[in-house]
């Protein structure tokens, strides 16, 4: 563990060291888009706000915090030291300087085409440069993880990998798919024109190829927050898991299922017709599976804990847990966010209702729930439970977590259910201020002005994280730290079927499932459509009108 | 086992209203795929200026022409009228943008090199603000514009030729 610890550590810290500014970025935006007024609110302000908040938050705190968390299971579960070492740092330090690139050249406003890219809005070359090397840096990840469970199971034939082991190289695969999508975006259609090779882009294309990564990529942050539920809840709670075969085969879902979906992201663009959009709605409830079957094992693993530690009755073992444990508390508090956010996102994905609440605040609501809320405060329980492991000192202190998880969770909600509400009342999102003078746009004040409250709570929120952290790592060493508890199984498996144990099939079914899914929209593109493409568009230029409508 | 079979079947109830509501009452999102070139957008075609705004058709039904543009849409204000077929055709002449109908479900993306088809009916009478729903540069906050709902028999009568527009409020 110590062998691995500062490779860890240095991941976590770029996370949450960036995570904080961005939660600040997000509190200030808030106010810039209310009724009050903010300061330093102007357009070109808000917009390199949003584009810096959503890359930090959606590429880079994820990113980070996933590969190191990958590299300390790794080390832990398979409890030998990590292969490839040298080649992490290498990773590290490519993801650090493309990050560093991409976050300067937004800063200086010549990238403020938001997280998403926008095609045909074009920014600076060096910002995709950054964003290159950014997901580039974490292959080195990704090959590694495969690597390190090959290795491991070349050493021990027949057995079982380990089922972090196991999830996390799910995760690795998940992300090259994922990545595949963007990747093509920035090298098939916006490199030809930041490189000067043409003045043109194809925005339908873009869209298509960006929508493969668009939801798959939402799984891929959400993975850690699944392996902590399976491996590590079920130990902090004092009881098993429910059972490991239905874990692996929920991993194994949502590696197949959360890619071919991505074009429910695409439900209201005119240049794909609705069978393919029906198709992938139809393959997006699938995706649900996996996460409703977790809750069950989840809620099955929370019980036997509870009744092991003296609950009885139906619901009695709900209160012997230890709910003073970061881990069991944020479980709590994520599933009640991702439960709520879920419902939201059954709207979205319902082919013909998304037209009620498309490009609203509601989206914008739906995955600050599920992302921000429910993926975000397992990050905090993860590093809770990992940071004396890490830095050999005990957790100062469980209060303060707790009081964090808490007002995270408060916060969140505070903001996003008026977000929710504005949004059915028809409130675009990505504007950076409204002209409350106008009788439709003064109906959504009152919620605004109520998620400016919920961003002030979780700005609050991040900064005990960040101080509870460095009080920690600040402490001084123990000697008696517990080494890391993954989760037993109720029946834990001697063997398991090879196909529970490997992703060969599993790819290849992936593969299937894209051709079938992404095949023709993609292709209608090159061979059918013979589509016009439109000229790029700089965003370096100054806003020509002020701010207000 | 039990719930698996209970969350499949949940699954596929939900399923089954989506499909049934989406063929019984025929909503479909705008998926009319049709290309457009944005360059010669103002030379030729059904998006030059004097064909945009509110068109009768020869059925009764009305067609509404728009085009986005950073950082407003032409016409910035039509007159529809209610308890109508009314068919919404627009096209971007640079970037993306969106269309919304606050208090309505029609709603499309805007994208250049393609045309979006929206048909809708208005049951009441009334005002819509029409603001962009996309992110399409620096003035993207300042791109709205108004539909206005009159009652049927207040829709003038126009010669097929004539396009109608208002003031926007």
């Amino acid at each position: 563990m110590p062998r691995i610890s500062r490779l860890a550590l240095a991941h976590f810290w770029v996370a949450f060291g960036l995570f904080l500014p961005a939660v600040v970025l997000g509190a200030w935006q808030m106010l810039v888009r209310s009724p009050w007024s903010a300061p330093l609110a102007d357009s070109n302000a808000y917009y390199i706000s949003v584009s810096l908040h959503g890359t930090v938050m959606a590429y880079v705190m994820t990113t980070f915090f996933v590969m190191g968390f990958g590299y300390t299971v790794a080390a832990t579960s398979l409890a030998r030291p990590l292969r490839g070492r040298a080649w992490a740092w290498l990773g590290f330090g490519v993801c650090l300087v493309g990050t560093l690139i991409a976050a300067a050249v937004t800063l200086l406003g010549h990238a403020t085409v938001l997280y998403t890219f926008y095609p045909p809005l074009l920014a600076n070359r060096w910002y995709y440069l950054g964003v290159f090397l950014l997901v580039g840096g974490s292959m080195i990840w990704v090959v590694l993880m495969i690597v390190n469970m090959l290795g491991w199971k070349r050493d021990n034939p027949g057995k079982p990998v380990p089922l972090a082991m196991f999830a996390i190289t799910a995760t690795a695969y998940l992300w090259v798919w994922s990545a595949s999508g963007v990747a093509a975006e920035l090298l098939g259609v916006i490199g030809p024109a930041v490189f000067g090779a043409t003045t043109q882009i194809d925005a339908g294309l873009a869209r298509t190829l960006f929508s493969v990564t668009l939801h798959s990529i939402v799984y891929f942050w959400l993975m850690p927050a699944y392996i902590a539920f399976y491996t590590l809840l079920p130990a902090a709670a004092g009881g098993r898991l429910y059972s490991e075969r239905m874990a692996r085969l929920v991993f194994i879902m949502f590696l197949v299922f959360s890619l071919p979906v991505g074009m429910h992201h695409l439900f209201a663009d005119p240049e794909h017709g609705d069978g393919f959009k029906f198709l992938q709605a139809f393959f997006t409830f699938f995706v649900v599976l996996p996460t409703l079957m977790t809750v069950f094992a989840i809620c099955a693993s929370l019980e036997i804990a509870g009744r092991a530690r003296g609950g009885r009755g139906l619901f009695g073992w709900i209160r012997t847990l230890p709910w003073d444990e970061p881990m069991v508390l944020a479980t709590g508090l994520s599933l009640v966010m991702l439960g709520l956010g879920g419902l939201g996102g059954l709207v979205n994905m319902s082919y013909a209702m998304n037209s009620m609440i498309h490009n609203t605040s509601w989206v914008t609501a739906h995955f600050h729930l599920i992302f921000g809320g429910a993926v975000v405060i397992m990050y905090f329980a993860i590093a809770y439970e990992l940071w004396p492991q890490l830095t050999g000192r005990p957790l100062r202190s469980q209060r303060m977590a707790r009081w964090q998880l808490w007002t995270w969770f408060v916060g969140m909600l505070i903001l996003t259910v008026p977000w929710h509400i504005a949004g059915l009342l028809g409130q675009p999102r990505r504007v950076a201020a409204f002209d409350y003078a106008m009788p439709v746009v003064a109906r959504w004040a009152p919620w605004v002005d109520v998620s400016v409250v919920g961003g002030a709570v979780l700005l609050v929120s991040a900064l005990l994280l960040v101080l509870t952290l460095l009080r920690s790592q600040g402490g001084t060493r123990s000697s008696v730290i517990a080494p890391l508890r993954y989760a037993l199984a109720v029946h834990p498996a001697a063997r398991v079927a090879p196909a529970l144990n490997g992703f060969a099939l599993w790819n290849a079914m992936v593969l299937v499932l894209m051709l079938a899914a992404y095949g023709y929209p993609i292709g209608q593109f090159l061979f059918v459509l013979k589509p016009h493409s439109a000229p790029a568009y700089e965003v370096t230029r100054p806003a020509p009108q002020g701010l207000s409508p | 086992m039990r719930w698996l079979i209970g969350m499949l079947g949940l699954l596929a109830v939900m399923m089954t209203v989506v499909v049934a509501t989406s063929l019984a009452h025929a909503l479909h999102p705008p998926s009319n795929v049709e290309v457009i070139d944005p360059l010669r957008l103002h030379l030729e075609g059904e998006f030059v200026e004097s064909n945009l705004g509110a068109a009768r058709e020869s059925d009764g039904s009305v067609t509404v022409r728009l085009l986005a543009q950073q950082y407003s849409f032409v016409p910035r204000c039509v007159t529809v009228p209610a308890d109508t077929p009314v068919k919404f055709r627009l096209t971007s002449a640079d970037v993306l943008h969106g269309f919304l109908l606050v208090d309505t479900n029609v709603n499309t993306m805007v994208v250049p090199g393609f045309v979006a088809e929206v048909r809708t009916r208005f049951a009441r009478s009334g005002d819509h603000a029409m603001p962009c729903h996309e992110f399409c540069g620096l003035g993207h906050a300042g791109m709205w514009a108004q539909v206005v709902v009159v009652p049927k028999d207040q829709f003038p009568d126009s010669s097929p030729t004539q396009r109608l527009r208002c003031a926007a409020h």
